[in-house]
Protein backbone atom coordinates (compact mmCIF):
# COMPACT_ATOMS: atom_id res chain seq x y z
CA UNK A 1 0.00 0.00 0.00
CA UNK A 2 1.09 3.34 -0.53
CA UNK A 3 3.34 4.35 2.20
CA UNK A 4 1.24 8.43 2.40
CA UNK A 5 -1.95 7.14 2.96
CA UNK A 6 -1.29 6.20 6.51
CA UNK A 7 -0.89 9.71 7.86
CA UNK A 8 -3.80 10.33 6.00
CA UNK A 9 -5.05 7.99 8.20
CA UNK A 10 -3.66 9.45 11.34
CA UNK A 11 -4.30 12.78 10.25
CA UNK A 12 -8.02 11.69 10.00
CA UNK A 13 -8.25 10.08 13.09
CA UNK A 14 -6.74 13.28 14.61
CA UNK A 15 -8.91 15.56 12.71
CA UNK A 16 -12.36 13.79 13.52
CA UNK A 17 -11.62 13.80 17.22
CA UNK A 18 -10.95 17.65 17.65
CA UNK A 19 -13.80 18.00 15.08
CA UNK A 20 -15.84 16.02 17.76
CA UNK A 21 -13.95 17.70 21.08
CA UNK A 22 -15.42 21.01 19.63
CA UNK A 23 -19.05 19.95 18.84
CA UNK A 24 -18.84 17.76 21.99
CA UNK A 25 -17.89 21.03 24.05
CA UNK A 26 -20.93 22.95 22.38
CA UNK A 27 -23.85 20.55 23.52
CA UNK A 28 -22.14 19.84 27.02
CA UNK A 29 -21.40 23.24 28.46
CA UNK A 30 -23.52 25.37 30.27
CA UNK A 31 -24.67 28.59 27.93
CA UNK A 32 -25.00 31.60 30.40
CA UNK A 33 -23.73 34.20 28.30
CA UNK A 34 -23.31 37.74 29.08
CA UNK A 35 -22.06 41.05 27.91
CA UNK A 36 -18.38 40.68 30.12
CA UNK A 37 -17.94 36.94 29.05
CA UNK A 38 -18.48 37.95 24.96
CA UNK A 39 -15.70 40.57 25.40
CA UNK A 40 -12.05 40.52 25.01
CA UNK A 41 -9.89 39.39 28.33
CA UNK A 42 -8.21 42.53 29.38
CA UNK A 43 -7.62 41.84 33.17
CA UNK A 44 -11.09 43.05 34.38
CA UNK A 45 -10.25 46.85 32.51
CA UNK A 46 -12.96 47.88 29.56
CA UNK A 47 -11.50 46.03 26.37
CA UNK A 48 -10.20 48.36 23.98
CA UNK A 49 -11.93 48.91 20.70
CA UNK A 50 -9.42 47.26 19.08
CA UNK A 51 -6.57 45.06 19.65
CA UNK A 52 -2.60 46.30 20.31
CA UNK A 53 -2.20 49.33 16.77
CA UNK A 54 -5.60 48.61 14.84
CA UNK A 55 -4.40 45.02 14.81
CA UNK A 56 -1.05 45.84 13.34
CA UNK A 57 2.10 44.25 15.25
CA UNK A 58 5.99 45.33 15.22
CA UNK A 59 7.89 45.21 11.82
CA UNK A 60 10.49 43.07 14.20
CA UNK A 61 8.19 39.98 13.35
CA UNK A 62 8.38 40.76 9.74
CA UNK A 63 11.88 40.51 9.56
CA UNK A 64 12.31 37.42 11.75
CA UNK A 65 9.85 35.58 9.01
CA UNK A 66 11.96 36.59 6.41
CA UNK A 67 15.14 35.38 8.15
CA UNK A 68 13.31 32.23 8.73
CA UNK A 69 12.97 31.83 5.39
CA UNK A 70 16.61 32.36 3.97
CA UNK A 71 17.25 29.72 6.49
CA UNK A 72 14.68 27.28 6.00
CA UNK A 73 15.67 27.59 2.55
CA UNK A 74 19.92 26.80 3.08
CA UNK A 75 18.42 24.01 5.22
CA UNK A 76 16.40 22.60 2.16
CA UNK A 77 19.55 22.57 0.06
CA UNK A 78 21.21 21.18 3.36
CA UNK A 79 18.81 17.88 3.60
CA UNK A 80 19.25 16.29 0.07
CA UNK A 81 23.24 17.41 0.37
CA UNK A 82 23.71 15.74 3.48
CA UNK A 83 22.02 12.69 2.17
CA UNK A 84 23.93 12.11 -0.86
CA UNK A 85 27.51 13.89 0.64
CA UNK A 86 29.28 10.00 0.48
CA UNK A 87 28.78 10.44 -3.39
CA UNK A 88 29.79 13.74 -3.75
CA UNK A 89 33.01 13.84 -1.52
CA UNK A 90 35.43 16.94 -1.91
CA UNK A 91 33.55 18.88 -5.23
CA UNK A 92 30.31 18.75 -2.68
CA UNK A 93 31.83 19.82 0.10
CA UNK A 94 33.43 22.53 -1.37
CA UNK A 95 29.95 23.56 -3.24
CA UNK A 96 28.54 23.79 -0.06
CA UNK A 97 31.10 25.34 2.00
CA UNK A 98 30.83 28.06 -0.78
CA UNK A 99 27.04 28.71 -0.47
CA UNK A 100 27.17 28.29 3.20
CA UNK A 101 29.64 30.99 3.46
CA UNK A 102 27.38 33.56 0.83
CA UNK A 103 24.52 32.94 3.32
CA UNK A 104 26.95 33.52 6.61
CA UNK A 105 27.81 37.42 4.68
CA UNK A 106 24.32 38.16 4.32
CA UNK A 107 23.70 37.07 8.52
CA UNK A 108 26.61 38.73 9.56
CA UNK A 109 25.32 42.24 7.40
CA UNK A 110 22.03 41.73 9.08
CA UNK A 111 23.69 40.95 12.67
CA UNK A 112 26.22 44.18 11.85
CA UNK A 113 22.93 46.16 11.15
CA UNK A 114 21.30 45.11 14.04
CA UNK A 115 18.83 43.12 12.57
CA UNK A 116 18.83 40.45 15.35
CA UNK A 117 18.26 43.18 17.74
CA UNK A 118 15.24 42.88 19.89
CA UNK A 119 15.01 45.28 22.52
CA UNK B 1 13.06 0.91 -1.26
CA UNK B 2 14.32 -0.05 2.32
CA UNK B 3 13.04 -3.22 4.43
CA UNK B 4 11.48 -1.68 6.88
CA UNK B 5 9.24 0.45 3.46
CA UNK B 6 8.84 -2.77 2.39
CA UNK B 7 7.50 -4.41 5.41
CA UNK B 8 5.03 -1.59 5.99
CA UNK B 9 4.12 -1.06 2.14
CA UNK B 10 2.50 -4.36 2.50
CA UNK B 11 0.14 -3.80 5.39
CA UNK B 12 -3.42 -4.26 4.85
CA UNK B 13 -5.95 -1.49 4.87
CA UNK B 14 -7.27 -2.43 8.17
CA UNK B 15 -3.68 -3.40 10.05
CA UNK B 16 -2.98 0.36 8.57
CA UNK B 17 -5.96 1.78 10.69
CA UNK B 18 -5.63 -0.75 14.01
CA UNK B 19 -1.91 0.95 13.65
CA UNK B 20 -3.25 4.50 13.57
CA UNK B 21 -5.48 4.20 16.38
CA UNK B 22 -2.80 2.27 18.47
CA UNK B 23 -0.60 5.63 18.06
CA UNK B 24 -3.66 7.87 18.78
CA UNK B 25 -4.28 6.33 21.61
CA UNK B 26 -0.59 6.40 22.68
CA UNK B 27 -0.10 9.59 22.03
CA UNK B 28 -3.18 10.48 24.20
CA UNK B 29 -2.34 8.52 27.02
CA UNK B 30 0.73 9.65 27.18
CA UNK B 31 -0.24 12.99 27.23
CA UNK B 32 -2.60 12.74 29.93
CA UNK B 33 -0.15 10.80 32.23
CA UNK B 34 2.83 13.37 31.38
CA UNK B 35 0.38 15.80 32.58
CA UNK B 36 -0.03 14.02 35.84
CA UNK B 37 3.76 12.78 35.80
CA UNK B 38 4.79 16.68 35.40
CA UNK B 39 2.29 17.81 38.15
CA UNK B 40 3.73 15.28 40.36
CA UNK B 41 7.44 15.53 39.69
CA UNK B 42 7.68 19.32 40.26
CA UNK B 43 5.80 19.04 43.22
CA UNK B 44 8.22 17.46 44.76
CA UNK B 45 11.15 19.41 43.45
CA UNK B 46 8.81 22.47 45.25
CA UNK B 47 8.40 20.48 48.42
CA UNK B 48 4.88 19.69 47.66
CA UNK B 49 3.02 16.58 47.37
CA UNK B 50 0.94 17.04 43.80
CA UNK B 51 -2.35 15.97 42.61
CA UNK B 52 -2.80 12.55 44.84
CA UNK B 53 -6.38 12.34 45.29
CA UNK B 54 -8.00 11.64 42.04
CA UNK B 55 -7.94 7.78 42.11
CA UNK B 56 -4.33 5.75 43.10
CA UNK B 57 -1.39 8.35 42.93
CA UNK B 58 -4.14 10.67 41.62
CA UNK B 59 -3.22 9.01 38.41
CA UNK B 60 -6.46 9.85 36.35
CA UNK B 61 -6.05 13.64 37.47
CA UNK B 62 -5.20 14.31 33.36
CA UNK B 63 -8.35 12.81 33.09
CA UNK B 64 -10.69 14.29 35.58
CA UNK B 65 -9.23 17.78 34.53
CA UNK B 66 -10.54 16.98 30.31
CA UNK B 67 -13.78 16.15 31.76
CA UNK B 68 -13.98 19.60 33.93
CA UNK B 69 -12.77 21.62 30.84
CA UNK B 70 -16.12 19.69 29.10
CA UNK B 71 -18.19 20.78 30.96
CA UNK B 72 -17.33 24.17 31.01
CA UNK B 73 -18.73 27.19 28.75
CA UNK B 74 -17.48 27.38 25.32
CA UNK B 75 -16.77 30.81 24.85
CA UNK B 76 -16.37 32.66 21.48
CA UNK B 77 -15.53 36.75 21.85
CA UNK B 78 -17.32 38.96 20.19
CA UNK B 79 -14.53 40.55 18.25
CA UNK B 80 -13.38 36.90 17.50
CA UNK B 81 -13.35 35.98 13.95
CA UNK B 82 -15.45 32.65 14.28
CA UNK B 83 -14.32 30.26 11.89
CA UNK B 84 -10.56 30.69 12.18
CA UNK B 85 -11.51 30.82 15.86
CA UNK B 86 -12.64 27.52 15.87
CA UNK B 87 -10.76 26.16 13.18
CA UNK B 88 -7.26 26.87 14.87
CA UNK B 89 -7.49 24.43 17.71
CA UNK B 90 -7.99 22.05 14.62
CA UNK B 91 -5.00 22.31 12.86
CA UNK B 92 -3.29 22.62 16.43
CA UNK B 93 -4.32 18.86 17.33
CA UNK B 94 -4.73 17.19 13.37
CA UNK B 95 -1.02 18.18 12.74
CA UNK B 96 0.66 17.06 16.50
CA UNK B 97 -1.11 13.67 15.82
CA UNK B 98 0.06 13.60 12.32
CA UNK B 99 3.69 14.26 12.71
CA UNK B 100 3.72 11.24 15.11
CA UNK B 101 3.03 8.52 12.35
CA UNK B 102 7.02 8.53 11.09
CA UNK B 103 8.00 7.30 14.91
CA UNK B 104 9.35 3.91 14.70
CA UNK B 105 8.26 2.52 18.52
CA UNK B 106 9.33 -1.06 17.93
CA UNK B 107 11.43 -3.52 15.74
CA UNK B 108 10.13 -6.09 13.86
CA UNK B 109 7.18 -7.89 15.53
CA UNK B 110 3.80 -9.61 14.87
CA UNK B 111 0.46 -7.95 15.10
CA UNK B 112 -3.10 -10.03 14.37
CA UNK B 113 -0.66 -12.87 12.23
CA UNK B 114 0.89 -10.25 10.14
CA UNK B 115 5.12 -9.32 10.63
CA UNK B 116 4.95 -5.40 11.04
CA UNK B 117 6.85 -2.60 12.81
CA UNK B 118 4.84 -0.56 15.27
CA UNK B 119 5.50 2.67 13.38
CA UNK B 120 2.91 4.17 10.71
CA UNK B 121 4.89 4.76 7.76
CA UNK B 122 8.52 5.29 7.05
CA UNK B 123 8.83 7.69 4.27
CA UNK B 124 12.39 8.23 2.48
CA UNK B 125 11.74 11.71 3.82
CA UNK B 126 10.57 10.88 7.28
CA UNK B 127 12.05 13.81 9.39
CA UNK B 128 11.88 16.61 7.13
CA UNK B 129 8.06 15.23 6.92
CA UNK B 130 8.21 15.92 10.82
CA UNK B 131 9.96 19.04 10.24
CA UNK B 132 7.09 20.34 7.95
CA UNK B 133 4.34 19.12 9.56
CA UNK B 134 5.92 20.93 12.51
CA UNK B 135 5.48 24.00 11.11
CA UNK B 136 2.35 24.08 9.66
CA UNK B 137 1.54 23.24 13.27
CA UNK B 138 2.20 27.35 13.74
CA UNK B 139 -0.80 28.32 11.64
CA UNK B 140 -2.67 27.13 14.68
CA UNK B 141 -0.55 29.08 16.98
CA UNK B 142 -0.61 32.10 15.01
CA UNK B 143 -4.25 31.90 13.73
CA UNK B 144 -5.42 31.72 17.02
CA UNK B 145 -3.68 34.81 18.18
CA UNK B 146 -4.86 36.73 15.36
CA UNK B 147 -8.44 35.24 15.57
CA UNK B 148 -9.32 36.13 19.22
CA UNK B 149 -9.66 39.77 18.50
CA UNK B 150 -7.76 40.27 21.54
CA UNK B 151 -4.60 42.33 22.43
CA UNK B 152 -2.73 39.35 24.53
CA UNK B 153 -4.11 36.24 22.16
CA UNK B 154 -1.99 38.89 19.61
CA UNK B 155 1.08 39.92 21.10
CA UNK B 156 1.51 36.14 22.68
CA UNK B 157 0.73 34.92 18.94
CA UNK B 158 3.14 35.95 17.16
CA UNK B 159 5.69 35.95 20.17
CA UNK B 160 4.98 32.37 20.05
CA UNK B 161 5.22 31.70 16.61
CA UNK B 162 8.24 33.77 16.16
CA UNK B 163 9.76 31.45 18.51
CA UNK B 164 8.73 28.55 17.16
CA UNK B 165 10.05 29.29 13.68
CA UNK B 166 13.23 30.89 15.12
CA UNK B 167 14.42 27.62 17.18
CA UNK B 168 13.38 25.25 13.97
CA UNK B 169 16.00 26.97 12.26
CA UNK B 170 18.65 25.93 15.02
CA UNK B 171 16.69 22.23 15.18
CA UNK B 172 16.55 21.83 11.09
CA UNK B 173 20.29 23.07 11.05
CA UNK B 174 21.54 20.40 14.21
CA UNK B 175 19.66 17.69 11.86
CA UNK B 176 22.11 17.66 9.18
CA UNK B 177 24.94 16.28 10.73
CA UNK B 178 22.83 13.20 11.62
CA UNK B 179 21.91 13.25 7.88
CA UNK B 180 25.08 13.41 6.88
CA UNK B 181 26.43 10.26 8.55
CA UNK B 182 23.39 8.56 8.37
CA UNK B 183 23.13 9.15 4.51
CA UNK B 184 19.33 8.96 5.05
CA UNK B 185 16.59 11.03 6.24
CA UNK B 186 14.36 7.94 6.88
CA UNK B 187 13.44 7.28 10.67
CA UNK B 188 14.26 3.41 10.34
CA UNK B 189 17.34 3.64 8.59
CA UNK B 190 18.69 6.60 10.82
CA UNK B 191 17.87 3.81 13.93
CA UNK B 192 20.01 1.20 11.45
CA UNK B 193 22.56 3.52 11.26
CA UNK B 194 23.41 3.70 14.84
CA UNK B 195 23.99 0.04 15.59
CA UNK B 196 27.50 0.13 16.35
CA UNK B 197 27.48 3.64 18.35
CA UNK B 198 24.79 6.34 19.15
CA UNK B 199 24.46 9.98 17.57
CA UNK B 200 24.45 11.19 20.73
CA UNK B 201 27.76 10.46 21.46
CA UNK B 202 29.51 10.68 17.81
CA UNK B 203 27.90 13.82 17.27
CA UNK B 204 27.22 15.04 20.59
CA UNK B 205 27.43 19.17 19.70
CA UNK B 206 24.51 18.36 17.41
CA UNK B 207 22.58 16.18 20.36
CA UNK B 208 23.10 19.42 22.48
CA UNK B 209 21.53 21.96 19.94
CA UNK B 210 18.77 19.48 19.12
CA UNK B 211 17.72 19.38 23.60
CA UNK B 212 17.95 23.36 23.53
CA UNK B 213 16.00 24.07 20.65
CA UNK B 214 13.24 21.26 21.17
CA UNK B 215 12.97 23.08 24.16
CA UNK B 216 12.71 25.98 22.98
CA UNK B 217 10.10 24.58 19.60
CA UNK B 218 7.95 23.41 21.68
CA UNK B 219 7.44 26.78 23.76
CA UNK B 220 8.46 24.97 27.29
CA UNK B 221 10.29 26.31 30.64
CA UNK B 222 12.66 28.02 30.16
CA UNK B 223 11.73 28.87 27.42
CA UNK B 224 7.71 29.74 27.78
CA UNK B 225 7.82 33.36 26.85
CA UNK B 226 4.37 32.99 25.26
CA UNK B 227 2.65 31.99 28.43
CA UNK B 228 4.43 34.42 30.05
CA UNK B 229 1.75 35.27 33.00
CA UNK B 230 2.64 38.69 34.00
CA UNK B 231 3.06 40.29 30.58
CA UNK B 232 0.60 38.51 28.55
CA UNK B 233 -1.96 36.62 30.43
CA UNK B 234 -2.12 32.91 28.85
CA UNK B 235 -0.61 34.09 25.72
CA UNK B 236 -2.48 32.38 22.19
CA UNK B 237 -5.19 30.62 24.00
CA UNK B 238 -6.21 33.43 26.45
CA UNK B 239 -9.74 33.72 25.10
CA UNK B 240 -9.37 29.95 24.76
CA UNK B 241 -12.36 27.82 26.95
CA UNK B 242 -13.42 24.59 27.23
CA UNK B 243 -12.60 21.89 25.03
CA UNK B 244 -10.89 24.14 22.55
CA UNK B 245 -8.44 25.14 25.27
CA UNK B 246 -8.12 21.74 26.11
CA UNK B 247 -7.08 20.74 22.42
CA UNK B 248 -4.52 23.22 22.44
CA UNK B 249 -2.92 21.66 25.36
CA UNK B 250 -3.25 18.21 24.22
CA UNK B 251 -1.46 19.68 21.07
CA UNK B 252 1.45 21.18 23.09
CA UNK B 253 2.07 17.64 25.18
CA UNK B 254 1.78 15.42 21.88
CA UNK B 255 4.74 17.98 20.54
CA UNK B 256 6.44 17.31 23.68
CA UNK B 257 6.20 13.43 23.10
CA UNK B 258 7.48 13.82 19.31
CA UNK B 259 10.41 16.09 19.62
CA UNK B 260 10.84 13.47 22.59
CA UNK B 261 10.45 10.57 20.06
CA UNK B 262 12.70 12.25 17.66
CA UNK B 263 15.50 12.62 19.55
CA UNK B 264 15.13 9.09 20.86
CA UNK B 265 15.20 7.87 17.10
CA UNK B 266 18.03 10.28 15.69
CA UNK B 267 20.38 10.52 18.80
CA UNK B 268 19.81 7.74 21.05
CA UNK B 269 19.20 4.44 19.02
CA UNK B 270 15.07 4.47 19.06
CA UNK B 271 13.49 1.64 20.39
CA UNK B 272 17.22 -0.53 20.25
CA UNK B 273 18.46 -2.03 23.74
CA UNK B 274 21.04 0.01 26.27
CA UNK B 275 24.78 -1.31 24.94
CA UNK B 276 25.00 -4.96 26.55
CA UNK B 277 21.37 -5.58 26.82
CA UNK B 278 20.87 -5.83 22.99
CA UNK B 279 19.76 -10.21 23.95
CA UNK B 280 16.21 -8.23 25.34
CA UNK B 281 15.52 -6.85 22.07
CA UNK B 282 13.73 -10.34 21.05
CA UNK B 283 11.53 -10.60 24.49
CA UNK B 284 8.08 -11.13 24.23
CA UNK B 285 8.17 -11.28 20.58
CA UNK B 286 10.14 -8.44 19.59
CA UNK B 287 7.67 -6.25 21.79
CA UNK B 288 9.93 -5.92 24.43
CA UNK B 289 11.82 -3.02 22.45
CA UNK B 290 8.66 -0.69 23.20
CA UNK B 291 10.32 -0.80 26.74
CA UNK B 292 13.56 0.95 25.60
CA UNK B 293 11.64 3.06 23.20
CA UNK B 294 8.99 4.56 26.16
CA UNK B 295 11.71 4.40 28.60
CA UNK B 296 13.99 6.81 26.53
CA UNK B 297 11.00 9.11 26.01
CA UNK B 298 10.27 8.90 29.23
CA UNK B 299 14.16 9.98 30.06
CA UNK B 300 13.17 13.27 27.64
CA UNK B 301 10.33 14.00 29.42
CA UNK B 302 11.75 13.94 32.74
CA UNK B 303 14.13 16.17 31.34
CA UNK B 304 11.43 18.77 30.61
CA UNK B 305 10.06 18.60 33.86
CA UNK B 306 13.14 19.01 35.43
CA UNK B 307 14.03 21.68 33.30
CA UNK B 308 10.73 23.61 34.23
CA UNK B 309 11.58 22.80 37.99
CA UNK B 310 14.72 24.41 38.06
CA UNK B 311 15.23 27.37 35.59
CA UNK B 312 13.55 30.64 36.02
CA UNK B 313 12.13 32.24 32.77
CA UNK B 314 14.53 33.85 30.26
CA UNK B 315 13.87 37.36 28.70
CA UNK B 316 12.29 37.29 25.24
CA UNK B 317 15.70 39.57 23.83
CA UNK B 318 18.13 37.02 25.73
CA UNK B 319 15.94 34.03 24.06
CA UNK B 320 16.12 35.48 20.03
CA UNK B 321 19.73 36.32 20.96
CA UNK B 322 20.60 33.13 22.09
CA UNK B 323 18.71 31.82 19.28
CA UNK B 324 20.17 33.67 16.39
CA UNK B 325 23.29 34.13 17.49
CA UNK B 326 24.61 31.17 19.67
CA UNK B 327 23.00 27.92 18.06
CA UNK B 328 22.74 29.20 14.51
CA UNK B 329 26.13 29.93 13.40
CA UNK B 330 27.30 27.18 15.92
CA UNK B 331 25.23 24.72 13.85
CA UNK B 332 26.69 26.21 11.05
CA UNK B 333 30.20 25.79 12.28
CA UNK B 334 29.50 22.67 13.37
CA UNK B 335 28.67 21.31 9.67
CA UNK B 336 31.46 22.89 8.51
CA UNK B 337 33.30 20.86 10.35
CA UNK B 338 31.73 17.52 10.35
CA UNK B 339 31.34 17.71 7.04
CA UNK B 340 35.25 18.33 6.10
CA UNK B 341 35.66 15.63 8.95
CA UNK B 342 33.69 12.74 6.63
CA UNK B 343 35.71 13.75 3.42
CA UNK B 344 38.69 13.28 5.23
CA UNK B 345 37.69 9.96 6.50
CA UNK B 346 36.39 9.29 3.14
CA UNK B 347 39.27 9.77 0.91
CA UNK B 348 41.46 8.06 3.89
CA UNK B 349 43.61 11.14 4.67
CA UNK B 350 46.54 10.15 7.51
CA UNK B 351 45.48 10.36 10.89
CA UNK B 352 48.32 13.01 11.38
CA UNK B 353 46.28 15.58 8.50
CA UNK B 354 43.08 14.70 10.58
CA UNK B 355 44.73 15.45 14.05
CA UNK B 356 46.01 18.71 12.29
CA UNK B 357 42.82 19.76 11.18
CA UNK B 358 40.77 19.43 14.51
CA UNK B 359 43.58 21.33 16.67
CA UNK B 360 43.65 23.78 14.18
CA UNK B 361 39.50 24.22 14.44
CA UNK B 362 39.63 24.01 17.78
CA UNK B 363 42.67 26.67 18.17
CA UNK B 364 40.77 29.21 15.53
CA UNK B 365 37.44 28.74 17.97
CA UNK B 366 40.11 30.06 20.55
CA UNK B 367 40.77 32.44 19.26
CA UNK B 368 37.04 34.11 18.07
CA UNK B 369 36.37 33.63 21.62
CA UNK B 370 39.11 35.54 23.22
CA UNK B 371 38.60 38.34 20.55
CA UNK B 372 35.07 37.97 21.64
CA UNK B 373 36.03 38.72 25.07
CA UNK B 374 38.21 41.27 24.44
CA UNK B 375 35.09 43.70 22.06
CA UNK B 376 33.08 43.00 25.34
CA UNK B 377 35.44 43.78 27.99
CA UNK B 378 36.23 47.03 25.89
CA UNK B 379 32.62 48.00 25.65
CA UNK B 380 32.33 47.27 29.22
CA UNK B 381 35.17 49.72 29.77
CA UNK B 382 33.55 52.16 27.28
CA UNK B 383 30.47 52.18 29.33
CA UNK B 384 32.56 52.92 32.71
CA UNK B 385 34.46 55.79 31.47
CA UNK B 386 30.81 57.28 30.76
CA UNK B 387 30.60 57.89 34.64
CA UNK B 388 31.54 60.99 35.60
CA UNK B 389 33.77 62.26 38.32
CA UNK B 390 32.44 64.34 40.89
CA UNK B 391 32.53 68.43 39.44
CA UNK B 392 35.14 70.67 41.76
CA UNK B 393 32.32 73.01 41.79
CA UNK B 394 29.30 73.21 43.90
CA UNK B 395 26.11 71.44 42.90
CA UNK B 396 22.71 71.92 44.00
CA UNK B 397 20.79 69.61 45.27
CA UNK B 398 17.20 68.98 43.81
CA UNK B 399 14.21 67.20 45.70
CA UNK B 400 14.53 63.90 46.06
CA UNK B 401 17.38 63.72 43.17
CA UNK B 402 19.15 60.37 43.59
CA UNK B 403 22.73 61.52 43.23
CA UNK B 404 25.31 59.21 40.90
CA UNK B 405 28.16 61.65 42.03
CA UNK B 406 31.15 59.50 43.79
CA UNK B 407 30.13 60.64 47.97
CA UNK B 408 33.59 62.41 49.38
CA UNK B 409 34.60 60.26 51.91
CA UNK B 410 33.03 60.61 55.81
CA UNK B 411 36.60 61.98 56.85
CA UNK B 412 36.78 64.54 54.49
CA UNK B 413 33.30 66.08 54.73
CA UNK B 414 33.61 66.22 58.63
CA UNK B 415 37.02 68.53 57.93
CA UNK B 416 35.00 70.68 55.65
CA UNK B 417 32.35 71.14 58.09
CA UNK B 418 34.48 71.94 61.00
CA UNK B 419 36.80 74.62 59.32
Amino acid sequence: MNLYVPILTIGAIGFGFAAFSIVAAAVTGPKRYNRAKLDAYECGIEPSPQAAGGGRFPIKYFLTAMLFIVFDIEIVFLYPWAVSFDQMGLFGLVEMLLFIGTVFVAYAYVWRRGGLEWD
Amino acid sequence: MSEVQQLLGNDPGWLTLVKALIVFVFAVLMTLMSIWGERRIVARMQMRLGPNRTGPFGLVQGLADGVKLALKEDIIPKAADAVVFVLAPIIAATTCFMSFAVIPMTGKVKLFGHETTMQLTDLPVGVLYILSIASIGVYGIVLAGWSSGSTYPLLGGLRSSAQVISYEVAMGLSLVAVFLYAGSMSTSDIIDAQNKIWYAIVLFPSFVIYVISMVGETNRAPFDLAEAEGELVGGFHTEYSSLKFALFFLAEYVNIITVSALATTLFLGGYHALPGLTFTESWLGGYFTFFWFLAKVLAFLFFFIWLRGTLPRLRYDQFMKFGWKVLIPASLVWIMLVSTLRVFSLQGTSRAYVLGFVVGAILLGLGASSIYDKTKKRKAGEVAALVYDAPDFAVPQLPMSVSTFVVPSAAASKESASE
